[in-house]
């Protein structure tokens, strides 16, 4: 009895923190429903939050199709989450995926588009890994500019977020545009679409996202390019003394966080989509960050916290029908759990949770790199 | 001095920190009108502790604090100043970026209507108060570009200007030469003078004997005894300090150095900032001996230090090991052939403080085999690491309760330790160690010295560089001086002299 | 195209942006003013030693309450009112974020890039959220946009210094305030008594802890002044500059100004250039349609995607911080929490 409790302590006390800061911003995001239902047509109603959640469970959990629908959300937030979640691990924090995902996913399309008729077994994987690389392209510049520049990511992956609707936009309407359908948009993917494994949409997707999962994992856990990727996050000047080249590795990481959401952008366009039109969105791009932050950084949280996002994704627009709370509470809660995350400070106080010991603190390389300051030498004059 | 009630009494000063360090033990202290009254202890004694409550930047656990025979109770560096009480701390409180003038007057400053600053009315009042304690400061100078003899006299000025009546200086000469700490113990002669009493914090005994009207001696939080330094003398100061009796040099022995190990030719380096910080450094160390360079922080060390272990390029110049041309080398490379670095900021460059010791312990050696072996070194091999771990730990005394605690959790010796244990290997050809006991306690410190000598007995050609001038004097086989990027001064052991090195350290010139 | 029809098209596109001038500059200040305000919020965090990379956020959800307070008062209390009104609370928007932003990194400590994350994340939120929820079921029209002040046209007409004033005074009230804010914060930043304790707990918060100056207390006040001032961005952005709202609205203002403000080595009047020019790359793309070249130089403009033209800020962003960034150091203390040592 008391075994399975002692082994499952550590995992508890990273877990903690995450689950409890869920659970608080549901009861916060309640209370946001709560004063704004004074603004339906139905009025001021206190129960409102409980019925909202129970159709989002519904949505989510309810039926075989809801899994399975929850399920094809999760898969591109897994990429996702593992492109925030490695680039953190090096310091580096990707807002990109939004871009890289739609880079990714028209790469994609395109490839996917031109071997509509060939046997899935060529076009699929071709048409994943012209995606992959384009989101690696896509990651490559920010990663490369921070490096040689000090560029911080933060602004330069958004600026490229926006240049990239733009450009892919332009792209579509002009040069990629499919013949014979009444609106821009891309040719049918035909045979490359990514095979439907179970129901009516769990497609393959979902097992390579698992797969990059574990890859991630051992690649950070086990090998020499993982420790020297997280050491150049916990500490870039002993990263340089050690022989690493924090060069290097910034540039290679936000390359492969890139491919990883470009990963994404190619199953979610080959397994749901089909097509590349002007408009497409993606909320990808937020909630990896949150799934990133959720399950802090590490491959196995991020797993779970993806499954937990998609489930929220997939049981939205249910909520929205049943109750006609906007879907956007969902963004509301996601912003309210990187605030618990962030300020653990309020989730331990309120679940009485004592202080974690010491944390890997990459977000300090991350903030620490704002002003393009390098890890140089230690300074010379009053001792420190 | 005159023995009319003290200026200031702390009575059963007590302060524990969370974690359980008692900091300081029931502490008694009294500063009489018109003294210089020092307070000795080694590092972590509780000295600084004692003066941050005076302060009032912490908050002690028990305890009186009486000023002119009244109780108060201090509520933080506003309050502090407001009593009278001064302080010049051991990491200047100085902002690097505004001025001489701007620096003095913060949180005092004199505005015009609106809040708009008279710096010309602050200048004014900045050269009174300088010529009044004998030296002139130039109020328009941004606090970067002065000396650090000069910055340590605007943070007396800042205290001045605030009316301090009582001034505690902690570790003054700790950045200073012999010949700017001469001149700082002449301003506060003239301080005293005036009118001011002065705490003097240090770990420095011959310095305590020339200053100080008494002496009060701290060690692991407790006052250990008070003496008058004409009734006292070093070793007995020394004994109080640590404990026991304690051999104040240590027994470097005889050097046997053999062949030419290390050159340094025409090097030169630019700093962070794009000055050229070595101008044309030449240097020999042979395997079997210590060369120490001597010099204040800040005249090229720390740059060309970097540029002998791979972590800057020089400009100019060329490094060989071992007559090898190594100046193109990385720092792996360098490594591979036989030379280890020992960094000054241990927590910044030698350690990843929350990885698990054995992550420290293979760090600069992560990717050799056994450590790393499968797919061409690819992939971790936990058991080799863990047994190397346990292996250095002991050997080097390492005190943790496991291995698998983080570095951040040990204490600034046994950090020390990791990084040495891990550096101090058996293969090596030459040992680079900068400020390898700054901060640490007596017992440490022994340790490191011990461990340094028994390397270059076994063959070692090893640089030292230090900020403690008695570091050097004591571990060095031949003294380099460094001022300016040059190296100006060079001597055998037995030629080098306190004055003279001091005076090549300050100026750069033999003669003053 | 030969080469030696260079030196003339660049003649032709100097000739062009000489007759341009006077429509373009005061679009480039219109532009450029919620940039400059974001811009100033950056400068007075930045320099204080907070990070805040929420800006975007911030002035999303002030355009939007801003936008909404309006839409309210519009039909009770009148057009003038009611955008008063509008910008009040757009202010206070700011100012309240402004205040939570400081907790989190000032009193709670938690990471400043994180905390301005959730702010960007909760902004879309909330206001795509109300948006859906209040507005538009609703239908009904926009707030109205304040009518700009318009200058006489003899002091238009004036040669050269005709459109520079143009620029600055054919405007919005927001619009003109800006350059009076700009030039306000440069010389409080650096003449008065506030400023040089602002300067200190930014460069070496525990220097100005030891003489007495409370650091936390003043990273509050100008985060909160900061963030009104983004509020005030984003007041403009609805009230002023268009009249309506839509999600996202804000489209990456908030991340160009921080560009600003490194551009502008963290000084207002500097990040105010900084954004002029961001300005001037928007206004360009919108001058090229608007008033399209003739000619040869029309035909090769014409060849360009108008993708280059709409994505030109956003890449010169880039650019300017790529060339920008590593050459100007940020305040000392620009990002790490100040923690007080020993105290209880």
């Amino acid at each position: 009895m008391r075994n399975w409790r002692v082994r499952l302590a550590p995992t508890w006390a990273k877990a903690s923190i995450p689950v409890y800061s869920i659970v608080l911003a549901f009861a916060v995001a309640a209370i946001v429903v709560i004063v704004s239902s004074v603004f339906t047509e139905t009025g001021f109603s206190p129960l409102l939050p409980f019925a909202a959640y129970a159709s989002l469970f519904a949505g989510a959990f309810g039926s075989g199709t809801s899994i399975g629908n929850a399920l094809v959300s999760a898969a591109p937030l897994m990429f996702g989450g593992l492109a925030v979640g490695l680039g953190l691990k090096a310091g580096l924090f990707n807002i990109g995926v939004a871009g890289q995902f739609l880079v990714g996913a028209f790469a994609a399309a395109v490839t996917g588009a031109s071997l509509a008729t060939a046997p899935t077994i060529v076009g699929m994987p071709l048409a994943i890994l012209v995606g992959a690389t384009a989101g690696a392209a896509y990651g490559f510049i920010p990663g490369y500019l921070k490096a040689r520049t000090g560029a911080h990511e933060v602004v330069t992956t958004i600026m490229l977020n926006n240049a990239a609707v733009l450009l892919l936009t332009w792209t579509v309407n002009d040069l990629a545009r499919a013949p014979g359908f009444s609106f821009p948009r891309t040719g049918e993917t035909g045979q490359s679409a990514l095979p439907i494994l179970l129901g009516r949409n769990l497609h393959l997707g979902i097992v390579f996202a698992v797969v990059a999962i574990f890859v991630i994992r051992w690649i950070l856990d086990r090998t020499t390019l993982g420790f020297e990727i997280r050491t150049v996050g916990a500490n870039p000047s002993a990263a340089r003394y050690a022989g690493m080249r924090p060069v290097f590795i910034t540039a290679l990481t936000m390359t492969v966080s890139g491919l990883l959401a470009g990963l994404a952008g190619a199953i979610q366009m080959l397994g749901v989509i089909g097509f590349y039109a002007p408009g497409i969105t993606a909320s990808v791009g937020f909630d990896s960050i949150a799934v990133a932050l959720l399950g802090r950084s590490d491959p196995i949280g991020i797993l779970f916290a993806a499954l937990l996002f998609g489930a929220f994704r997939a049981g939205a627009p249910l909520m929205q029908i049943e109750t006609s709370v906007p879907i956007e509470v969902i963004d509301i809660i996601q912003a309210l759990v990187i605030l618990f995350l962030a300020a653990d400070l309020i989730v331990r106080k309120v679940f009485r949770v004592r202080a974690p010991k010491v944390e890997i603190t990459e977000m300090a390389t991350v903030t620490g790199s704002w002003g393009g300051a390098s890890g140089g030498s230690s300074g010379a004059g009053a001792p420190r | 001095m005159s023995d009319k009630t003290p200026v200031l009494v702390m009575r059963g000063i007590t302060k524990r920190f969370p974690g359980g360090t008692l900091a300081n033990d029931s502490i008694d202290l009294d500063l009489r009108e018109r003294e210089i009254h020092a307070l000795l202890g080694e590092n972590g004694a509780g000295k600084t502790t004692l003066m941050n409550i005076l302060y009032g930047l912490v908050t002690p656990d028990e305890g009186e604090i009486r000023i002119d025979g009244a109780p108060v109770t201090i509520q933080g560096p506003a309050d502090a100043i407001a009593r009278g009480i001064g302080m010049v701390h051991q990491h200047f409180m100085l902002v690097p970026v505004l001025t001489v003038a701007e620096n003095v007057v913060l949180g005092q400053e004199i505005t015009r209507v609106g809040g708009i600053l008279d710096l010309r009315a602050a200048e004014r009042r900045i050269r009174e108060l300088a010529e009044r304690l004998g030296f002139t400061v130039d109020p328009r100078a941004r606090v970067d570009q002065l000396s650090l003899g000069q910055q340590q006299r605007v943070e007396i000025l800042k205290a001045i200007y605030r009316g301090a009546r009582i001034l505690v200086l902690d570790e003054p000469t700790a950045v200073l030469t012999p010949q700017e700490t001469r001149e700082i113990f002449g301003v506060l002669r003239r301080l005293r003078e005036e009118g001011t009493s002065i705490i003097f914090i240090t770990h420095k005994l011959d310095e305590v004997l020339e200053i100080a009207d008494r002496i009060t001696v701290i060690r692991r939080g407790k006052v250990v005894g008070t003496r008058k330094p004409a009734e006292t003398n070093e070793n007995e100061l020394a004994e109080l300090m640590v404990g026991r009796a304690v051999s104040l040099r240590v027994d470097r022995g005889q050097s046997h150095p053999g062949d030419v190990m290390l050159e340094v030719i025409g090097l030169r380096v630019l700093d962070d900032r794009r000055h050229e910080v070595c101008q044309g450094v030449d240097l020999t160390v042979r395997s079997g001996e210590i060369v120490g360079i001597a010099g204040v922080g800040g005249n090229g060390q720390d740059e060309l230090v970097e540029c002998v272990v791979g972590l800057r390029k020089p400009i100019a110049g060329t490094i060989r090991l071992a007559g090898r041309d190594i100046t193109r080398l990385s720092v792996e490379e360098r490594r591979d052939l036989g030379v280890a670095y020992v960094p000054a900021d241990r927590q910044r460059f030698g350690l990843v403080l929350p990885y698990l010791l054995p992550d420290n312990f293979v760090l600069t050696r992560y990717g050799e085999v056994p450590y790393a072996a499968g797919l061409g070194g690819f992939i971790r091999q936990d058991r080799p690491i863990r047994a190397e771990a346990g292996r250095l730990a002991k050997e080097f005394d390492v005190r943790a309760s496991s291995l698998d605690i983080a570095a951040a959790t040990l204490s600034g010796g046994n950090q020390q330790k990791v990084v040495v244990a891990r550096e101090f290997r058996h293969d090596l050809k030459v040992l680079v160690v900068d400020q390898p006991t700054r901060g640490l306690d007596v017992g440490s410190i022994e340790f490191i010295h011990k461990q340094v000598i028994e390397r270059r007995d076994a063959g070692v050609a090893v640089l030292l560089v230090s900020a403690e001038l008695d570091e050097v004097l004591d571990l060095s086989d031949r003294i380099l001086v460094m001022y300016r990027g040059r190296i100006v001064g060079s001597f055998a052991a037995a030629e080098a002299q306190r004055e003279k090195v001091g005076l090549l350290m300050a100026t750069g010139e033999a003669r003053p | 195209m030969d080469i030696l029809a260079l030196p003339r098209l660049t003649w032709e596109f100097l000739v062009y942006l000489f007759l341009v001038m006077p429509d373009l500059l005061p679009i480039i200040l219109s532009l450029a003013t919620p940039l400059a305000l974001g811009a100033l919020c950056g400068v007075l965090g930045e320099r204080s030693g907070v990070v805040n990379i929420g800006i975007e956020g911030i002035m999303l959800m002030a355009a939007f309450f801003g936008y909404l307070t309006g839409f309210a008062f519009h039909e009770p209390l009148g057009s003038g009112v009611a955008l008063a009104l509008g910008i009040a609370a757009s202010i206070a928007t700011g100012a309240v974020l402004g205040l939570l932003h400081a907790w989190l990194t000032v009193t709670v400590r938690a990471d400043q890039i994180i905390a301005g994350t959730m702010m960007n994340i909760a902004a879309f939120g909330v206001t795509g959220y109300l948006n859906r929820l209040i507005i538009t079921p609703s239908g009904r029209g926009g707030a109205g946009v304040i009518t700009p002040f318009h200058l006489p046209d003899q002091l238009a007409s004036l040669p050269l210094v005709g459109p520079i004033l143009a620029m600055f005074l054919d405007q919005g009230p927001i619009a003109m305030s800006v350059i009076v804010l700009v030039l306000v914060s440069q010389f409080a930043l650096f003449r008065t008594r506030w400023g040089l304790r602002t300067r200190a707990v930014g460069e070496h918060p525990k220097a100005a802890d030891t003489v007495g100056i409370d650091v936390f207390r003043q990273r509050y006040m100008n985060v909160i002044m900061g963030c009104a001032f983004a509020g005030l961005a984003g007041a403009y952005l609805t009230l002023e500059s268009t009249g309506s709202f839509q999600n996202g609205m804000t489209g990456g203002r908030g991340f160009i100004a921080l560009a600003a403000v490194i551009f502008g080595r963290w000084t207002p009047l500097g990040s105010f250039l900084g954004a002029l020019l961001f300005g001037t790359a928007t206004a360009f793309g919108i001058i090229v349609n608007v008033r399209p070249a003739e000619g040869d130089l029309g035909a090769l403009m014409k060849t360009i995607p108008t993708f280059w033209y709409a994505a030109l800020p956003y890449l010169i962003t880039v650019v300017i911080l790529a060339g920008v960034v590593g050459r100007s150091t940020p305040p000392a203390a620009d990002g790490i929490p100040y923690a007080k040592e020993g105290k209880g």
